[in-house]
């Protein structure tokens, strides 16, 4: 207890900001200037309290922090926020994202006054999703994330944005109803919503994990998205607005990793190794496949949106090893993967927004008039390959170790995907970025603008730095991973036990 | 000791960052570009500052003296120096940190790389002095030599994939230096790509040895190996030896990096970077990787007879196919690039043979004399225009002595002339891959003799078609030929002292009698391995047969191109297929094209279009979305339904939820 409501103020600021916001009267140049600097401000103010929220939590602890516990309709539920390990970085990297998303539409100019709420509401979600620690207050952000996101695809998306909003809908209404019966399900067996009691002193019977197991995997697998439910993915991207892409990849991605890690894995446990084979195949389907698939794109942002599920391969397949570094590996890349697929995204959005096209054919040569752009293009092309020394290798290469020893054939597939992921990111710069610049089109073009730097130079030093020296994140999950490992074997344990005694049972 | 090293590996970092930010147009936004105007010597363009060229050569030198000092010291006292610099990966038992190892073998590879990228900086000065971005160059070549060092300096496995890879990033960024030739794109990619191929391998090999031993540091791997020898592990269902299959897969990214047989695709390609950058990566330092990789893995190839068999024959089937294909080569810089890939075949057989001081000495003597006839090919030309087919050269010695010289030293060096550099290790490769007796080390001698012969012919073939007969070029680039500036030619000086005396200085350290004081704990050889001892017993015959070898080649190189130069055509068209099959490298960029380009493309469009398009979406999302269309297009209009039904969908899931909880609380 800090004493004060930390991660409640986290998590409804942004609510705020949004309702001030809302009360800006008119829509011409001032008052679409006080939206912007209101939403700025707003998430610049949030992520210094996530740091002061980060200074406040103790990486050596392994259970809930920073708790805050409110009774709710006279005890049917409670309003319970928390945060862990696991939970923490993922706090930390949606304040973080969110003023770059920010800055990043400061172009917009349709509908700001709804475009700056939605992305401010969003944020409270998104923040709601990783602190909360109660089934329904959990259930209520995730799936409540999805609307604001959906009008931004919907609203100030691109040509076919009905119809990549309409998929979006299908996959995750799909995900979301069976997970909605688990949770209930869940209540009616333990009597808690409580997810910190669940964890702590709650089992489920074997035969009940499966189906629970199932229940959630539907709606994290679409999350996620893992192979064959990613195809929702490239067309959000595509037609989404450059701040909701990077959002999208950055942050919403992360929330089907979360869960597994959340829920699956520790509630769980003989459900999840049971499954884990079929996520193992899953995931290195996804990583071979999309990474092919990558390979031909001729739209930027559907490759780097598939490049994506190629790299979310890696997290499931590293949560799945149930093994110390494919956990740590998998959350180190998500976050990672926050970074570089955010900075990417903006990458594409820097030229989009001079040419407006994402076709890679239109392009070629830009180096030749954005030296500054091409550089910092190289260096996420880079991280996104999973060069060392960048963020995208840590998480990458530890997936990987901890898949080896969990099974060498998924390590030995999964591994082929450095050789692909060359492949693609190499061959997309090259047709982008170098080449004599002879289009006319181009020939005008700028490099990039002192705001757009703001935006991509924080998202290259956190990729450098985390790069170089991945021990504050790694610090922070250590014990949290620990302890649902300890949770995994001793589910699994208890399981294997009673099966023992009921065939001795049996045999006396 | 420790300040020493800081300073040699984070020097040219600095340097790098230095140049890189403030002398490139990095900070300068958007520039009018000049038209491509390398080597245009009529113009004057605005090249940026000049001085964070010249702070990068200096911070090299500097790295280069103190690398001397530390090499020194290291060979003296006999020690192993451990710096840790920063923790870097740290998940359970997995523990890598920033830091650096300094051993003999270390300190070998400190001296060769840092001194071949002082002189390449310098010579570069002159070189690139007519290019639009030399500051970007330096930068490159500075950012390549750290990676360089932090690769030869690590102490575990993951920094030494970072080195790899960095190597690799900066090799790729060099090749590709000029962006605007889309073969110099195709190239850089290519190298990059085949080198992933092999650090798939690379990356296996780590994984397997975390697995086996929970630790990837070197010290404690080393001295756990021994345990595990003849053990074995599933590794793809197999039950297989633990010690062949990490040291196989670990030879995997070797192969790659040092461009041998079948990874040896992307060498040539990488000719289209400037020539000092061949000079100094596709020769003297960074393909040298695999060759450091598997010495300083040495504990573990010892303890794997199939493993170190698998190195001797592909580095012989390297040496040999190379030597073939680089006969008939017209490109100046492609028959010395295939020269390369050959010698490092040499310097495989060595290791493959457990002789791994004579592959490190091999490994520094060529780094010399390779060096050296890039370096003098660069000085050609440059003085030829931009000129690299050597068929169009000829009777350039009167006009270019000194660069003849220089060449000319490099060229006897490489083919093993009596005394100089490469007589000492190349010979005692071939000595050694006899005395190990084996089958493999037989094949690997017969091989080694015959590419010798093959070396000195290209090598003179080479010498004879740029200097010598009559000038083919045109008469305006004869009227421009100039021999290269006195910053170029030092270098080549330098560089021509170590051609001729580095052998017979440095012989009885590196493989002499007192090469086991030298390398002390560096290198490892199991007891019953006597290699470097046997290689100076062997008959007098196998002492010779380099040396009949090279005046065979010596030979029919000068019948060929200076007393018959009409018979090297008739032997072409007499023998077409064969000499198509050596013109066209073996066939092997159409062979990977057939069976892995094109065929990964095809799959790529294969899984977008019918996978992802009609089997998944057509059968998900879209043939659902049809149906419910269908419904709802006589119902409400589209587009503004879905927000409403999601928030509907939603509700009712709340409401739902809470229906629950009063019915489930009530009871």
């Amino acid at each position: 207890m800090t004493g004060w409501y930390i991660l409640s103020t986290l998590t409804f600021l942004p609510l705020v900001g949004a309702l001030f916001i809302l009360v800006i009267r008119g829509d011409d140049d001032v008052a679409r200037r006080n939206m912007r600097a209101t939403a700025l401000s707003v998430t610049v103010i949030n992520f210094l309290l996530s740091l002061l929220a980060w200074s406040s939590f103790d990486p050596a602890q392994s259970g809930f922090q920073l708790e805050d516990k409110v009774v709710w309709l006279g005890g049917l539920m409670t309003y319970h926020l928390g945060v862990d390990g696991i939970s923490m970085p993922f706090v930390m990297l949606t304040a973080a994202i969110m003023p770059l998303c920010i800055i990043a539409s400061w172009s917009v100019t349709k509908r700001v006054k709804e475009y700056m709420i939605a992305f401010l509401v969003l944020e409270t979600l998104m923040i709601g999703v990783f602190c909360a620690l109660d089934l329904v207050l959990f259930y209520l952000f995730f799936e409540g994330g999805l609307i604001p996101m959906f009008l931004i695809i919907g609203i100030w998306g691109g040509a076919r944005r009905n119809y990549a909003a309409f998929k979006f809908f299908l996959y995750t209404l799909a995900g979301s109803v069976l997970m909605l019966l688990a949770v209930m399900a869940m209540y009616a067996h333990t009597g808690t919503t409580d997810i910190a009691e669940i964890l702590s002193s709650k089992q489920f019977p074997a035969a009940m994990q499966t189906w629970l197991w199932l229940a959630f995997f539907a709606s994290f697998a679409v999350k996620m998205p893992m192979w064959p439910v990613h195809t929702w993915l490239p067309d959000a991207h595509v037609e989404a607005p450059t701040a909701g892409s990077v959002v999208l990849a950055a942050i919403l991605l992360k929330m089907g990793g979360y869960g597994f890690l959340r829920f699956s894995l520790p509630m769980f446990p003989v459900a999840s190794e049971m499954f884990a084979p079929m996520v193992f195949v899953l995931s290195v389907v996804a990583i071979v496949y999309t990474s092919l698939v990558a390979l031909m794109q001729e739209d930027m942002k559907k490759l780097i949106a598939y490049s994506s599920v190629a790299h979310m391969g890696f997290v499931t397949m590293g949560i799945f090893s149930l093994n110390k570094q494919g956990i740590d590996g998998a959350i180190f890349q998500m976050i990672s993967h926050g970074f570089i697929s955010g900075a990417l995204f903006l990458c594409v959005g820097v030229v989009y927004d001079r040419i407006h096209t994402r076709e890679i054919a239109a392009y070629g040569g830009l180096v030749n008039r954005m030296p500054a752009y091409a550089a910092v293009f190289l260096l996420f092309t880079m991280a996104n390959v999973g060069l060392p020394g960048t963020s995208g290798f840590v998480g990458e290469f530890l997936t990987l170790t901890g898949a080896f020893k969990a099974n060498t054939w998924v390590a030995f597939f999964a591994t082929t995907g450095v050789i692909l992921s060359a492949g693609y990111a190499l061959w997309l710069y090259r047709r982008v970025v170098f080449g004599v610049l002879q289009k006319d089109s181009l020939k005008a073009i700028k490099d990039i603008t002192p705001r757009e730097a703001m935006t991509l130079v924080p998202l290259a030093a956190a990729t450098l730095y985390f790069g170089v020296y991945p021990v504050p994140i790694m610090e922070a999950v250590s014990a949290s991973v620990d302890n649902i490992i300890g949770q995994v074997q001793t589910g699994i344990a208890a399981h294997e036990a009673a099966i023992k005694a009921a065939m001795l049972s049996l045999g006396n | 000791m420790n300040t020493i090293f800081l300073l040699i590996v984070f020097l040219p970092l600095l340097g790098a960052i230095v140049a890189g930010v403030f002398g490139t147009a990095l900070l300068r936004g958007t520039q009018d570009h000049a038209a491509h105007a390398h080597h245009d010597d009529d113009h004057h363009h605005d090249h940026g500052p000049s001085w964070p060229m010249y702070l990068t050569t200096a911070f090299l030198m500097i790295s280069a003296v103190l690398a001397w000092v530390a090499f020194f010291d290291v060979a003296i006292h006999e020690q192993t120096y451990k710096v840790h610099v920063l923790d870097f990966i740290r998940s359970g038992g997995m523990a890598a940190d920033w830091a650096f190892r300094v051993d003999t073998l270390t300190a070998v590879m400190l001296v060769v790389v840092t001194t071949v990228s002082a002189l390449v900086h310098m010579y570069s000065l002159g070189y690139m002095s007519h290019d639009l971005h030399p500051q970007r160059f330096f930068s490159y070549l500075s950012l390549f030599t750290f990676a360089m060092l932090m690769l030869v300096t690590s102490d575990n496995l993951v920094q030494m994939f970072f080195g790899w890879e960095g190597v690799g990033l900066a090799s790729y960024l060099l090749i590709g230096f000029w962006y605007k030739k889309p073969s110099a794109n195709a190239a850089a990619i290519k190298a990059f790509v085949v080198n992933r191929v092999g650090d798939f391998g690379f990356a296996l090999g780590i994984f397997a040895t975390f697995m086996i031993f929970g630790s990837i540091e070197f010290d404690t791997i080393f001295a756990a190996a021994p345990e595990q020898a003849g053990k074995t592990m599933t590794f793809l269902n197999w039950e297989v030896d633990v010690m062949t299959t990490i040291c196989l897969l670990l030879f995997m990214g070797a192969m790659g990096k040092s461009a041998q047989f079948l990874l040896h695709t992307w060498l040539p390609d990488a000719m289209e970077g400037p020539t000092p950058v061949s000079a100094l990566i596709h020769a003297a330092t960074m393909v040298t990787a695999g060759v450091f990789l598997v010495a300083r893995m040495s504990p573990f190839f010892e303890l794997s007879h199939t493993a170190l068999t698998v190195v001797t024959v592909i580095g012989a089937i390297t040496a040999f196919f190379a030597a073939t294909v680089g006969l008939v080569q017209n490109d100046i810089k492609r028959v010395i690039a295939y020269s390369t890939c050959s010698q490092l075949g040499y310097m495989f057989v060595a290791l493959g043979v457990g002789a791994y001081g004579v592959a490190i000495f091999h490994l520094f003597t060529h780094a010399f004399f390779k060096a050296l006839l890039f370096l003098g090919s660069g000085s050609v030309i440059h003085a030829m225009s931009d000129e690299q087919d050597m068929r169009n050269m000829g009777g350039l010695m009167p006009h270019l002595k000194v660069t003849w010289a220089m060449m000319l030293i490099g060229t006897l060096a490489l083919t093993g002339f009596p005394l100089t550099a490469g007589y000492f290790s190349k010979d005692a490769i071939i000595e050694s891959a006899f005395a190990a007796h084996g089958g493999a080390g037989t094949f690997g001698f017969w091989l080694l003799v015959i590419a010798a012969c093959f070396t000195s012919f290209y090598s003179w073939r080479l010498m004879f078609m740029t200097f010598h007969g009559k000038a083919r070029a045109s008469r305006d680039v004869m009227n421009h030929v100039h021999e290269s500036p006195q910053v170029m030619l030092i270098p080549l000086y330098v560089l021509a002292v170590g051609a001729l005396l580095a052998g017979a200085l440095f012989k009885a350290y590196f493989i002499g009698h007192d090469e086991a004081l030298f390398w002390g704990k560096a290198l490892y050889r199991a007891p019953e391995n006597n290699i470097v001892e046997e290689m100076h017993h062997v008959p007098g015959w196998v002492v010779l047969s380099p040396f009949v070898a090279m005046v065979i080649g010596f030979g029919v190189s000068w019948l060929f191109y200076i007393r018959r130069p009409d018979l090297p055509g008739k032997l072409a068209a007499a023998n077409e297929p064969v000499y198509q099959f050596l013109l066209n490298k073996w066939y092997f960029d159409e062979l990977y094209d057939l069976i892995f380009v094109r065929p990964a493309k095809w799959l790529g469009r294969f899984l977008w279009k019918q996978g992802d398009g009609w089997l998944i979406d057509g059968f998900g999302p879209d043939g659902i979305s049809a149906r419910v269309m269908d419904t709802t297009n006589r119902i409400v209009k589209l587009q503004s339904g879905f927000v409403y039904h999601y928030a509907f969908a939603m509700l009712i899931g709340v409401v739902f939820l809470i229906t629950w909880f009063m019915f489930a609380g009530a009871h």
